[in-house]
């Protein structure tokens, strides 16, 4: 527990929260690339995952593709991909390696979202005059919302954490200080980070736990909690 | 089954005192008489390797030198850091281990002054703790050095790190710790009068020198991408590495038997074979096996 308690004492002193490479600094670059892949992500898998719900064309070998697309290994992703890109273009290397880690969970969340809602309340729909793009607005995105959140939440969890590894590149973040501290056996420094990056994930996740509930559809959270027909 | 080895060969060696302190004989301490030992030539060498190829190919050259003069050799390569298997070497579990003088030290000890190859291993020789002996020294090195492209060499006039003072817009590349190693920014500065900023560049860093992304990149003086590239690695008059030399560490017990077989093989190894050996790994891809086999061969051992 003396790491720990070594870690707790390095957090707290000055030098960490002040100046070039200080944790602020740090903790705005991994959001940097946090942020920006996660953006890029959801534009890519968002309306696939729609187009594939709502359409169900291409599912098997869409899903299949997004979920092998989760075997490759990030850190070997990044490495090749600033070869293909040349070192100047390592940050584009970095967030698209992140990209790819993040499309699979949201492109599952937009995709199962709308193929759990009920066929008949898109029958319904349809019934009712519904063009596609009204059912695809109205019903159906509204209704696969929590679960597209919840894609959302664990693609912002998977890149958050791999986001460390942008630093085996030098392009900062909160892995910085991990790889800096072993090879210098500064456990402190090491575990401070490795503290601060769980920090950082919780709030995250916190954060979307709290937008999903917002974002839950008033009839969808009723009918959680009973059946409103049974009454 | 090591143990029962281990156990074997201890009975037809008690004698050597040396050998009861070798850890794996707790207990036979009471049975050790004075008494004269057969050879042991059936003891078992547990030879072992950091996980960086070059040290492998070296642990790989020993392995297959102690086979030849009839040691059985257990291989525990890949170990990893020094974290890891010193440890491992301090209690004997270990026999045998290629090091690097200048790094070596700096691990035992952090604060030290020398920086020349010899004041190195002579410092280096009293730092070992208990139980550690450093073999003769090699005369090849796998240390840091700062290398420039041949363009920018020529352009500024490059031969020594002292010529970079006055150069603006200096970027160094290296592995994130360079940052804060004594010999990074800060060393430059203050050995040199050489300022520049610093790109953690990592395992990248020859490629963003050829980019000129850096603008100097430390570079292990091992590694054959300097040659290949024909990199400059700029001299240092003042010391501002330490130097390290490959040099085997072994169990103080089996130290000197090991040193008749060991210490040929590290007068012979010069810088500019370590760095051909390095070359057949990265670029023929051979297997560490082939590489020490062919090399100990050409050399008559």
């Amino acid at each position: 527990m003396d790491v720990l308690r070594d870690a707790l004492v390095w957090l707290s002193e000055s030098e960490q929260w002040s100046g070039d490479g200080s944790l602020p600094r740090r903790v705005m670059e991994h959001l940097y690339y946090t942020g920006l892949a996660v953006v890029v992500a959801a534009l890519v898998a968002i309306p696939a995952g729609y187009f594939v719900g709502h359409t169900t064309r291409g599912s098997t070998w869409l899903v299949g593709l997004a979920g092998a697309a989760r075997a490759l290994p990030s850190f070997g992703l990044i490495l090749l991909l600033v070869l293909l890109f040349g070192v100047s273009g390592r940050e584009t290397a970095a967030v698209l390696a992140l990209v790819v880690l993040g499309i699979p969970p949201l492109f599952a969340g937009a995709y199962s979202g709308i193929h759990q809602i009920p066929r008949t309340v898109i029958d319904a729909a349809r019934a009712q005059g519904m063009t596609e793009w009204q059912i695809l607005w109205r019903v159906e995105a509204p209704l696969s919302l929590p679960v597209l959140l919840g894609g959302l939440r664990q693609s912002v969890l998977q890149i958050v954490a791999t986001a460390t590894l942008v630093a085996y590149v030098g392009l900062g973040g909160l892995g910085y200080d991990i790889i800096q501290g072993i090879p210098l056996r500064r456990f402190d420094q090491t575990v401070g980070a490795a503290i601060v990056i769980v920090a950082l994930a919780l709030t995250l996740d916190a954060f979307l736990a709290l937008a999903t509930r917002l974002a839950t559809p008033r009839g969808v959270r009723v009918g959680r909690l009973a059946d409103v027909r049974a009454r | 089954m090591t143990s029962t080895t281990i156990r074997t060969s201890l009975t037809a060696a008690l004698a050597s005192a040396a050998l009861v302190l070798s850890g794996c004989a707790a207990g036979a301490e009471d049975e050790a008489p004075e008494m004269e030992a057969a050879p042991m030539m059936t003891e078992v060498i547990v030879v072992g390797s950091q996980a960086y190829y070059s040290n492998e190919i070296i642990a790989e050259i020993y392995a297959q030198a102690l086979e030849s003069a009839g040691y059985e050799v257990e291989r525990k390569f890949q170990i990893g850091q020094r974290d890891a298997y010193l440890p491992e070497l301090e209690s004997g579990a270990v026999d045998l281990f290629p090091e690097y003088t200048g790094n070596l030290l700096q691990f035992y000890a952090p604060d030290t002054m020398a920086t020349q190859a010899d004041e190195v291993y002579e410092e280096l020789q009293g730092a070992l703790p208990e139980g550690l002996t450093a073999l003769a020294m090699s005369p090849a090195t796998d240390q840091d050095s700062y290398n420039v492209t041949a363009e920018f060499a020529a352009e500024n006039n490059l031969v020594s790190i002292a010529d970079l003072a006055g150069i603006d817009g200096l970027v160094l590349g290296g592995a994130p710790e360079l940052e804060e190693r004594p010999y990074g920014p800060t060393g430059l500065l203050e050995t040199y009068g050489v300022v520049v900023a610093f790109d953690a560049t990592g395992d990248i860093t020859v490629d963003a020198l050829l980019e000129g992304v850096i603008s100097l990149a430390n570079v292990y003086s091992g590694d054959p991408r300097i040659a290949e590239f024909g990199l400059v690695t700029l001299t240092d008059p003042e010391g501002l590495f330490l130097a390290s030399n490959v040099v085997p560490i072994a169990s103080s017990d089996v130290a000197a038997e090991l040193a008749a077989i060991i210490d040929p093989i590290s007068l012979a190894l010069t810088p500019e074979a370590l760095v051909a050996l390095n070359l057949q790994s990265i670029k023929d891809q051979l297997s560490a096996a082939d590489i020490a086999a062919a090399w100990l061969s050409e050399n008559g051992f």
